[in-house]
């Protein structure tokens, strides 16, 4: 059972990013090939390129969730908030308030605050967040309905750097929509993070720097599927001992 | 008078907000606006006043992650 986001339920646990691809044909082929179910964007300096490119979004016919990407206080990133709210016309925001730039890693006191005074401004905050369960809760108290903990540093591509961490938060926090956000590299990755439970991944370079980003964002979409349809059918627990799986009983005295 | 545009100085007439960006060319850009780091709504550019010195930016739709 896939938790809704928002009241909004989704097709595919498959969001993806809108940067870096090699062109925009390419940016629209690999989205709508993966069925990607949404689509992050940003907000910057206009110099041309915006009109043409939410043109290409509002065609995608897919929820848009924009973020704050590049905001290294509460201050801007609430600004920057309030702008994309106009600009997109929707209450998503993917709140990411960085803490350091070489990690990218959120900030966390700056997201707390960020989070409450965006919820109760009427904002349905996605917060971009460790797998820190007191930060989790906090956020979840400040008003945020959805969580999104990172697999690793944006970009990365190193996966899940933390599971013990994050099956700890998936349980804590049974009833709460989560996604995986940022660090995932391969299908594998994504995979992984359904079959711990998480209701979605988001990933952006691991499809638009691929070789062959169409290929690769499909790749994905079919790693989410087996992931979800995994977790659906209960796993075995692992074990350290071997233990044979043919019959013993009947075996030939050879 | 002259207001800083997305980090650059320009010379506009004003005197609101709303004349600045049509003269500006983005009268129908879809854009938001902040001033001085506020965020002003579309519904109140045109009743908002430019001065000496403001530091005004214009942001659009852009790729993001």
């Amino acid at each position: 059972m896939m938790r809704d986001f928002y009241g909004v339920a989704l097709d595919s646990p498959l969001m993806l990013g809108t940067a870096q691809y090699p062109s925009p044909a390419i940016l629209e082929a690999a989205i709508r090939g993966a069925g990607a179910s949404v689509v992050t964007v940003s907000l910057r300096r206009e110099g041309g390129q915006g009109q043409a490119f939410w043109e290409i979004i509002k065609g995608l016919g897919v929820p848009i969730l924009p973020n704050t990407a590049g905001c290294y206080s509460a201050k801007a990133a609430i600004t920057t908030a309030q702008m994309a709210r106009e600009v997109f016309e929707t209450n998503w925001i993917k709140l990411e308030v960085i803490g350091h730039a070489d990690t990218l890693q959120p900030d966390p006191f700056g997201l707390l605050e960020a989070t409450e005074s965006l919820a109760a401004d009427g904002f349905e905050v996605f917060p971009y967040t460790t797998e820190d369960q007191v930060l989790a809760a906090r956020l979840l108290q400040a008003g945020a309905k959805v969580l999104m903990p990172w697999g690793a540093p944006i970009g990365s591509g190193l996966g899940l750097n933390n599971r013990y961490g994050l099956r700890t938060l998936r349980a804590a926090f049974p009833d709460i929509p989560m996604v995986i956000d940022a660090g995932l590299g391969l299908p594998s990755h994504a995979a992984e993070a359904m079959e711990l439970g998480f209701d979605a991944v988001l990933l952006n370079t691991a499809v638009a720097q691929a070789g062959d980003p169409v290929a690769m964002a499909r790749a994905f979409a079919l790693a989410v599927q087996a992931g979800a349809l995994a977790r659906a059918a209960d796993p075995m627990a692992p074990r350290d001992m071997a233990q044979p799986s043919t019959p013993v009983i009947g075996k030939a005295w050879l | 008078m002259r207001i800083e545009v997305n980090g650059s100085e320009r010379e506009v007439t004003g005197p609101t907000l709303h004349a600045a960006l049509a003269e500006l060319g983005w009268s129908d850009a879809r854009v938001a606006t902040a001033l001085n780091g506020a965020f002003v709504p579309k519904g109140v550019r045109r009743e908002t006043l430019l001065k000496e010195g403001d530091r005004l930016e214009v942001l659009a739709p852009m790729q993001g992650g």
